[in-house]
């Protein structure tokens, strides 16, 4: 029985992909679009309230902190590792920020950009030159984030306030064309961010890191470097969305943040990124966090369900998506895993 | 010669801890020259390429690139002075595209300094044909062939205008066809002026495609020179370390196929033994209380062989029986239950659980018949050690010792104990003695010989020829996944098994 | 599969495996000698009572681990065991407890079949419940904290036999079964060969995909347990806050109890003694007035010295 179904996929991998492999690969990396798509139109024929402008831009402007976490996480997800710690960063940049401000908006933003980005790299050098494993290192870093955040915040109890008429704030609230600068902010880094994975050399690494690190440090690409900016960079933007996130409520809230890395990490495979590495986009990403967005937005349209039915659809969407993803890549690597 | 040399090694020695991997290992490589390097398991070659690639620093020589000494840290130095290596593993990125594999590092930009797609695709595409593979590049590695997959992985390395391509193993997981193609690849590598280095145990294409030769027996050369100027049966001897003229004396009788006797049901009968690229059509046959020996050389398909019966390899044809029965195929415990029991060929990786003890390694596989209601019972648990470690005469300070703390050669012991828990019909052992001392490896050969007399069935494969001649009763001699001779009685000798091999009984 | 070779020198194998048992002894003795109030009764109790919860699911959580796994859904099945809990309880104790341990062996199915049959990494397989599992407990319980009324469970909780509280009891007696479970049972042998050298178990005909099922489904059961335990000491179900980040704690006190993340060791007696250790270091920055984020980076700080110390010195790549 296994030898015969081992031979029809090395088979059916030498003819190219079956219509079967097709279909799921699609689904993999484009069916959190095609959902997104049909939840919009379903909700849109529902519900008077939801395809407003002022719906829409609730959502984006909701969707915009999540979605900077998420792509410094898609890139570190794509090199073959994870960042659990931008949960607690995510919370110490909004924190920094609303401390930094009393000195000017340029602290505001430089201190917490500045300590979030070495946060993730002490992470990335753990990772890349210490050698240990990226879940056990960020789970430290997510803990170690978390106490210095209530070291600088009397234990969590003193919540600074962010003056109304700073740049800084004016950042987070401010809008252009009717739509809110963190929403411009994340659509110009998710542009920069997909020029980044899909044009440059870096990005082309960076898949290749997470699709054989011993290939790619066969071929001479500096993996350890990479891997270390990449950390880096996540902790960079986790910072920089907590500190706009921050700008936008005019406070530092020490309670945010907790379990943000999930979400990030849900939207990440949901948008059809490998979570074992070597493959993913941050278009999918942006899809991913719109659809999570969109489906807490419906339930809370709805108002008769529990809002917490979000965090169960997204978890049955997250075992859905793995189990293809396991799927997908056993019918084309069948007969490496056999031996 | 040595001044127009790309890549000269001179005196190459590198020691490991208890080992001498190389010792005065002298390389040449002339531009334009296909330079074959072969020798047994353990005779340097794979320590001798790290060196030549900077994966390794060698502890003495000197290695010169192009005229000048020079001394690579690391791989990507070896890389980026023109020294390219093709793996046996193939090392390229499954889930990247055929274009983005051969650029990656050294893709085209545009003037904005982004990736030119359009170029690298028409430029991927452009190579390959030139080499005659015809291939989406854009499509995933990964839905590819193995052929296809290696035929990219030597044209990166042709394309990165190398100096010198190191080829290891290359043919291991082609179909003819796709010989043939690699085969033109590698002499318009050559006519550019490249020197390549090709590692490979299949004496039929070191013969069609290299000009000189390198040998290495137990990390030293041994012979250089032209390739034509060897004859096999030369070649095979010069690896193995044996006297070619006694050889040509006595091995080169005719193979004629010793009538079967079929007086005694044979125990395992394996019949037609095919999997992908690794054996074609293998037939076994053990009777009770013979010990049959593989042989072969490294890649011969003598580890599959065994690992088919053992039911841990895949098969896609071929039939196993145990006394008669029928055994399904690939379950590793559907054969240990018919009484088919595998030591495996890396003892490291595939044996022992180095954190546990002596105790818990020896019963591991006999859990089941040794626990009651799921509680293993202590009793029963060492009477069955005890017995082993007395038999077997394992040195351990106690059951309880680590068996990472142990010699390789108590090591095998340990694993030799843990299928004999399983009271086997059939013991198939895969390298029994390597790397375990001379004492040891005496006690491990007296204790199959004294278990196939109690009547066991075993199949014995070792890279020592004299250990497969002098242990076994047959010789099943096989070559590139095929049985290409069977030695029995007054023909089980080393020399008839040698010329052999080389020649493969009117096999070429 | 990575080597796996031992080549650490003597002295840190030594700290690797008992530093945490010294460190543990080190912070009792300074606790005795400088803290007020620190060897009493009370004082004992509450500490024990404190760190049940989070020992009993890292008992399970060392089981994983020991198969070379992780089990991320353990703070998630806590709340929904103690999310189920409440619905049941109009049955009486005793069903709404089974259902609630139901609640956690099916969680440990999902995990299990996911990790062995599909052939997904552990880290994967469990995040997805997770990232469930607490949505769920919440549904069920409607978003809400009930207080428990139950006079048995609520004695479960507070109360005591011979002066040792119920609960601590509970957790003893849970580690006693599991200690013993790995050491002298099959089913520890073979799960403790799985996780050390996977496909030398797959030649020596273990049943390995049996294994790590089971083993997963221990884990559910277990932070089921946990579940129930915490919501009888909170004397509510509070399925928005029970187990949350437990995981993460589970996973500290097993690593620095010296069960090495690459599996095939597990370590019963050093998780009980990491996740003390764990407790006592909050406890002791508390009585000393040290504020609780000290304690978070003092338990990060750990972590990194635990995982440090397991690194073999030659490892092929984290």
């Amino acid at each position: 029985m296994t030898a015969v179904t081992e031979k029809t996929a090395v088979v059916a991998a030498d003819k190219g992909m079956t219509k079967r492999e097709w279909i799921a690969g699609l689904v993999q990396r484009r069916g959190s679009l095609v959902v997104l798509a049909l939840i919009v139109i379903v909700s849109t024929v529902a519900f008077d309230s939801f395809a407003t402008v002022d719906n829409a831009r609730n959502i984006a402007m909701q969707s915009s902190f999540l979605a900077i976490v998420a792509l410094g996480m898609t890139f570190v997800i794509i090199s073959g590792g994870i960042d659990l710690s931008v949960g607690s960063v995510y919370a110490l940049g909004g924190v920094l920020a609303a401390l930094g401000i009393q000195w000017g908006s340029l602290t505001g933003i430089l201190l917490p950009l500045v300590v979030c980005g070495g946060i993730g790299m002490l992470n990335g050098a753990l990772v890349a030159y210490g050698r240990l494993a990226p879940f056990i290192v960020t789970l430290a870093t997510l803990l170690g984030a978390r106490g210095l955040l209530l070291a600088i915040t009397d234990e969590g109890s003193n919540t600074r306030v962010m003056p109304r008429d700073a740049l800084l704030t004016q950042l987070g609230q401010g809008t252009l064309l009717g739509v809110g600068y963190p929403v411009w902010i994340a659509v110009v880094l998710f542009a920069v961010g997909a020029v980044m994975l899909q044009r440059t050399r870096f990005g082309h690494s960076v898949l290749a890191i997470g699709g054989s690190v011993e290939a790619a440090r066969l071929m001479g690409l500096p993996v350890a470097r990479r891997t270390m900016w990449l950390y880096t960079g996540s902790g960079l933007l986790a910072g920089l969305a907590g500190a706009l996130a921050a700008a936008y409520s005019a406070s530092g809230v020490t309670i945010v943040g907790v379990g943000f890395e999930l979400d990030a990490i849900a939207a990440v495979v949901i948008g059809g990124t490998l979570l074992t590495g070597g493959a993913g986009t941050v278009g999918g990403t942006l899809a991913g966090v719109l659809l999570l967005m969109v489906i807490q937005n419906v339930i809370n349209q709805i108002g008769t369900l529990s809002s917490h039915y979000q965090s169960v659809v997204s978890g049955a969407f997250l075992a859905a998506v793995v189990a293809i993803q396991a799927y997908l890549s056993r019918a084309h690597l069948g007969r490496e895993r056999g031996t | 010669m040595t001044a127009e040399a790309v890549l000269d090694a001179r005196g190459i020695g590198k020691r490991f801890p208890g080992v001498v991997a190389l010792s005065e290992v002298d390389l040449t490589l002339p531009p334009g020259e296909v330079h074959a390097l072969v020798g047994e398991n353990g005779a340097g070659k794979s320590t001798l390429i790290k060196v030549l690639t900077g994966v390794y620093a060698p502890d003495s020589g000197e290695l010169s690139y192009r005229g000048s000494p020079v001394r690579f840290s690391r791989p990507l130095d070896a890389q980026e002075a023109g020294i390219s290596t093709v793996y046996q593993e193939i090392n390229l990125v499954p889930l990247m595209s055929v274009a983005s594999n051969l650029f990656l590092g050294r893709e085209p930009r545009n003037r904005f300094g982004l990736l030119d797609f359009r170029a690298m695709n028409t430029a991927a595409a452009k190579l390959l044909e030139s080499y005659g593979v015809h291939v989406d590049v854009t499509r995933p590695l990964r839905t590819l062939g193995a052929g296809v997959r290696q035929m990219v992985a030597v044209a990166r390395a042709a394309a990165s205008h190398a100096r010198v391509v190191i080829l290891d193993e290359p043919t291991s997981s082609l179909e003819p066809r796709e010989v043939d193609t690699l085969f033109e690849i590698i002499n318009r590598v050559r006519a550019e002026g490249a020197a390549v280095l090709y590692v490979s145990h299949r004496l039929d294409e070191l013969y069609r495609i290299c000009d000189t030769v390198t040998v290495l027996r137990d990390g030293r050369k041994v012979h250089n020179g032209p390739l034509k100027e060897l004859s096999r049966l030369q070649l095979v001897a010069l690896m193995l370390g044996r006297d070619l003229e006694q050889i040509q004396r006595e091995g080169t009788t005719k193979f004629d196929s010793a009538p079967a006797e079929a007086l005694e049901t044979p125990v395992l009968a394996a019949r037609g033994l095919t999997s992908q690229h690794r054996l074609h059509g293998v037939d076994v046959t053990v009777r009770p209380g013979e010990i049959v020996g593989l042989g072969g050389l490294l890649g011969a398909g003598r580890s599959e062989t065994v690992r088919a019966i053992a039911g841990s390899l895949p098969v896609d044809s071929g039939a196993v029986t145990v006394a008669g029965k029928p055994v399904r195929s690939g379950s590793v415990a559907a054969a240990m239950r018919a009484g088919v029991v595998m030591l495996p060929e890396d003892r490291k990786s595939d044996g022992v659980l180095p954190d546990l003890s002596v105790r818990e390694n020896i019963v591991l596989a006999a859990l089941p018949r040794l626990s009651a209601g799921g509680l293993v019972s202590r009793r029963r648990q060492d009477a069955i050690v005890d017995t082993f470690m007395k038999r077997l005469r394992i040195k351990a300070s106690s059951p309880d010792q680590k068996v990472g703390e142990l010699s390789g050669g108590n090591q095998q012991k340990v694993l030799l104990a843990r299928l004999l828990c399983r009271e086997p019909k059939v013991l198939l052992l895969d390298e029994p003695t390597r790397g375990i001392d001379v004492g040891a490896k005496a006690e491990v050969q007296a204790l199959v010989g004294e278990l196939a007399a109690e009547g066991l069935g075993v199949v014995l494969i070792s890279s020592e020829f004299e250990e497969v001649v002098e242990g076994s009763d047959s010789i099943v001699v096989l070559r590139e996944g095929r049985v290409v001779a069977e030695l029995r009685g007054a023909d089980v000798t080393e020399q008839k098994l040698i010329a052999a091999l080389a020649d493969g009984g009117g096999h070429g | 599969m990575a080597e796996t070779t031992v080549t650490q020198p003597p002295a840190t194998r030594r700290l690797r495996d008992y530093g945490v048992y010294a460190a543990l002894g080190i912070l009792v003795l300074y606790n005795l000698a400088f803290t007020e109030n620190f060897a009493t009764l009370a004082n004992l109790n509450t500490q024990l009572v404190q760190v049940t919860p989070i020992l009993i699911a890292a008992l399970g959580m060392a089981l994983v681990i020991g198969t070379e796994g992780v089990d991320l859904s353990v703070g998630s099945v806590m709340a929904l065991s103690a999310a189920l809990l409440p619905l049941y309880l109009g049955y009486g104790l005793m069903p709404a407890i089974l259902v609630a341990l139901l609640g956690g062996a099916l969680c440990g199915i999902f995990s299990g079949t996911l990790v062995a049959v599909v052939g997904i990494q552990p880290i994967v397989a469990t995040l997805a419940l997770l990232v469930g599992g607490r949505g769920l407990a919440l549904v069920l319980a409607d978003g809400r904290l009930k207080d428990i009324r139950n006079p048995m469970l609520l004695e479960l909780g507070s109360g005591s036999v011979l002066g040792i509280p119920i609960v601590v009891l509970i957790a003893a007696c849970l580690t006693l079964v599991v200690g013993f479970l790995v050491r002298y049972t099959t089913f520890g042998r073979q799960l403790v060969a799985v996780g050390g050298n996977r496909s030398a178990s797959v030649l020596a005909g273990l049943p390995v995909r049996r294994t790590l099922i089971v083993t997963y489904v221990i884990s559910g059961v277990l932070a089921a347990v946990a579940g129930i335990v915490a919501t009888a000491r909170l004397t509510a179900s509070d399925p928005s806050a029970i187990g949350q980040l437990a995981e993460l704690s589970a996973i500290t006190a097993v690593v620095v109890g010296g069960t090495p993340l690459n599996g095939g060791r597990v370590r019963i007696l050093g998780t009980v003694a990491g996740a003390l250790l764990m407790q006592l270091i909050s406890a002791t920055l508390i009585k000393h007035n040290l504020p609780s984020s000290a304690a978070l980076v003092v338990q990060a700080a750990i972590i990194v010295v635990a995982v440090l110390l397991q690194r073999p010195r030659l490892g092929g790549g984290g």
